[in-house]
């Protein structure tokens, strides 16, 4: 689960990390306000789910409050496109309103799971404020990395030494020493997945977290009440937030075949084999090991709702699936709505057989393959028309 | 033969809810002795003709239990697999999906060096033909006994490519799943090299995924140190950056974990790929010369 900037840094200022100071704000004029109180030259930063939003235009920098109301009243209700949102941007609906920062200069620091290691992993470069991934790219000597075993924790003189590594001095490394172990116990007990500042600036003696980015790892919510309040459905596709009310793993694609497949790997596989046979799919689904009747008509639904699907495909394996479950599902959803578009089903597995005999008996306008391959061909072709 | 389980294998169930019940007789229909079974609150109580303690010391002391099978929701999972390494289990699989990463960090980092193994979490478990030994959750009717090894991150994929290489007539030695989570406790490297070293088994099918870079160290893994043909399929070619796809684990972030790095890293140890998921059992066959 992803948070914004105002929360994110609400959070780090609870833990003790050195935040500047910033106000929300849910109009112009609030944002004026907040800028007139906050006094001085002020950051006008638009909150979306997605980085890059600099060169986006949705940071500004501005001197007086009525600047910060006109910058303000620029990105409010318009569509930010960042490169890490897809063309159509994000629809800005609020902005922080952040206090200047001396930066003298521009650090990265971050922490995350190392799955190789299975180690929590420190990483930190003197090449802040630029995407790390281009850092690591191209000059992957500059990304300091510490390995943390998670049984004893980080130690003060792991941060000291990537400061002397940083090239900190004196009350600098000590500042960020009481960053780094602010910010381990924030992963830790909140149960991030990654909690990454971008940049880490240095100004005089302090360093300060000028942009912050927390994930969540989602199997750990049920113990953090108060991160799960901070979910904003805005910023999440619509039909991913509505599938995962039902417990389906769906991820919104640009295709036009429409998949409903069981368990991750196999739906991933579908995904590509539609692909080599020349077709393009709308969704991922995965309807997860424990569908009911109810669930896979919800699946169903879900991309009957696509005004793009052109064709769907059912592939189930059945393991703990039993395809006569699926086959229910998809005959309840597709004499409730009506199907208008070509339906190809394979199904193997638990109790095959008999989820056949009831797609053929149901009378609706079905495609059976065998296989795979063969759904996918028989998919393609009628996605093309 | 059978990886990692042996015929003396005496089968516990930690977790014997609605899905724990149902599996465990699924398990005795195929032949796997399972001799204990925990539920809270219902121990001295017999279910699936199995009986029931209130703790897996107990379960241990009292019918000699070797190998256990985790079916508890992912809140406590952890203590389960903990509990079980600590009541001198050697094998342990978690089917349990949603386990926070957290805890699994801890219980990889707590097991190591005791000499316990832990398979999974979020896997179909293990099952292996010719032993008739099954732990977990797959479909036992697909599998039939042979000499080709597969080892799996997704659970549906094994049963898929189980049922191509049964329709070729190449039956199975062991099928493992490892899992979909970002920190399993059992790697690629860890069942290829029993692999290696298994006389029952002649030929491996390795099915891997986007997220991490597992498959890319299995794949140096079997350029230096495997002798056996090794075949291929990576899911997710298709996959957008950025978005999990369904298994906690499969996830394309900061650059790494793409499907084609991986692809590429197979084919220079060696390894035949499957370009289509379709095409796994005969690319086994071709690789392995059977």
């Amino acid at each position: 689960m992803n948070v914004h900037e105002y929360q994110a840094k609400a959070l780090l200022r609870e833990y003790g990390v050195e935040v500047p100071v910033g106000k929300l704000a849910m109009s112009a004029e609030e944002a004026e306000a907040a800028a007139s109180e906050i006094g001085g030259t002020v950051a006008v930063k638009a909150q979306i789910h997605a980085g890059g939003r600099g060169k986006g235009g949705g940071i500004k920098v501005v001197k007086t409050p009525a600047d910060a109301r006109s910058a303000a009243a620029a990105m409010l209700g318009s569509r930010l496109v960042t490169p890490q949102t897809d063309v159509e941007g994000k629809l800005v609906r609020r902005v922080y309103v952040e206090a200047g920062t001396q930066i003298d200069r521009e650090l990265y620091f971050a922490i995350l799971v190392d799955r190789s290691t299975q180690n929590v992993v420190v990483l930190a470069s003197t090449e802040g404020g630029v995407e790390i991934e281009a850092v690591a790219a191209e000059t992957p000597e500059k990304i300091l990395t510490v390995q943390v075993d998670p049984l004893v924790g980080l130690s003060d003189y792991q941060v000291r030494n990537l400061g002397l590594d940083l090239g900190l001095e004196g009350k600098q490394a000590a500042s960020l020493v009481k960053l780094g172990q602010a910010l381990y116990r924030l992963f830790v007990e909140k149960d991030c997945s990654q909690v990454e500042v971008n940049p880490l600036v240095v100004s005089g003696d302090s360093v300060i977290a000028l942009d912050c980015k927390l994930n969540f790892d989602d199997n750990a919510l049920f113990r953090h009440p108060d991160i799960r309040e901070l979910r904003d459905l805005d910023e999440e596709d619509a039909r991913e937030a509505e599938a995962s009310d039902y417990d389906l793993s769906w991820v919104s694609l640009e295709g036009n075949i429409g998949c409903m497949v069981n368990g991750a790997g196999l739906a991933m596989a579908t995904m590509d084999i539609i692909k080599l046979y020349g077709g393009s799919p709308a969704n991922f689904l995965d309807v997860g090991g424990g569908v009911t009747p109810e669930g896979a008509t919800r699946a169903f639904r879900l991309i009957l709702a696509d005004p793009n699907v052109k064709a769907i495909l059912v592939n189930i394996f059945g393991g703990i699936v039993r395809c006569d479950v699926i086959a229910e599902g998809v005959i309840e959803a597709a004499r409730s709505i009506g199907l208008k578009v070509p339906l190809v089903v394979r199904l193997d597995g638990t109790n095959a057989e008999q989820g056949r005999k009831m797609l053929e008996e149901s009378g609706l306008d079905i495609v059976s393959a065998k296989g795979m391959a063969d759904a996918a061909e028989a998919v393609c072709k009628v996605a093309r028309g | 033969m059978s990886i990692f389980v042996a015929q003396d294998t005496r089968l516990l169930i930690q977790g014997m809810g609605r899905m724990g019940q149902f599996h465990c007789g699924l398990s005795q229909e195929f032949g796997t002795e399972v001799v204990a079974g925990i539920a809270p609150g219902k121990a001295g109580l017999t279910l699936q003709g199995v009986p029931i303690f209130e703790s897996v010391r107990d379960a241990v002391r009292e019918t000699g239990a070797n190998t256990s099978v985790v079916f508890v929701p992912g809140p406590f999972a952890a203590d389960a697999v903990l509990e079980a390494v600590a009541a001198g289990i050697g094998l342990v699989v978690a089917v349990t999906e949603f386990i926070p990463v957290r805890d699994m960090l801890r219980v990889c980092h707590a097991i190591s060096g005791s000499g316990s193994r832990l398979i999974g979490p979020n896997c179909p478990g293990l099952l292996s033909p010719g032993e008739k030994i099954r732990i977990g959750i797959s479909p036992s009717s697909i599998f039939r006994a042979g000499e080709v090894g597969v080892v799996s991150r997704s659970g549906t994929l094994t049963y898929e490519s189980v049922n191509q290489l049964s329709k070729l007539g190449i039956g199975q030695s062991t099928c493992i799943g490892i899992g979909g989570d970002p920190i399993p406790g059992t790697n690629f490297i860890d069942v290829l090299d029993a692999f290696e070293k298994d006389p029952a088994t002649r030929a491996v099918v390795m099915i891997g995924e986007i997220g991490g870079s597992a498959e890319e160290e299995a794949a140096e893994f079997v350029s230096s140190e495997m002798s056996k043909p090794v075949a291929a399929f990576i899911a997710g070619r298709t996959a957008p950056p950025g978005k999990r796809m369904g298994h906690a684990g499969a996830i394309i972030s900061g650059g790494s974990g793409a499907a084609i790095d991986k692809l590429q890293a197979l084919e220079k140890a060696g390894i035949a790929v499957a370009e289509s998921p379709a095409e796994i059992g005969k690319t086994l066959r071709q690789a392995a010369g059977l």
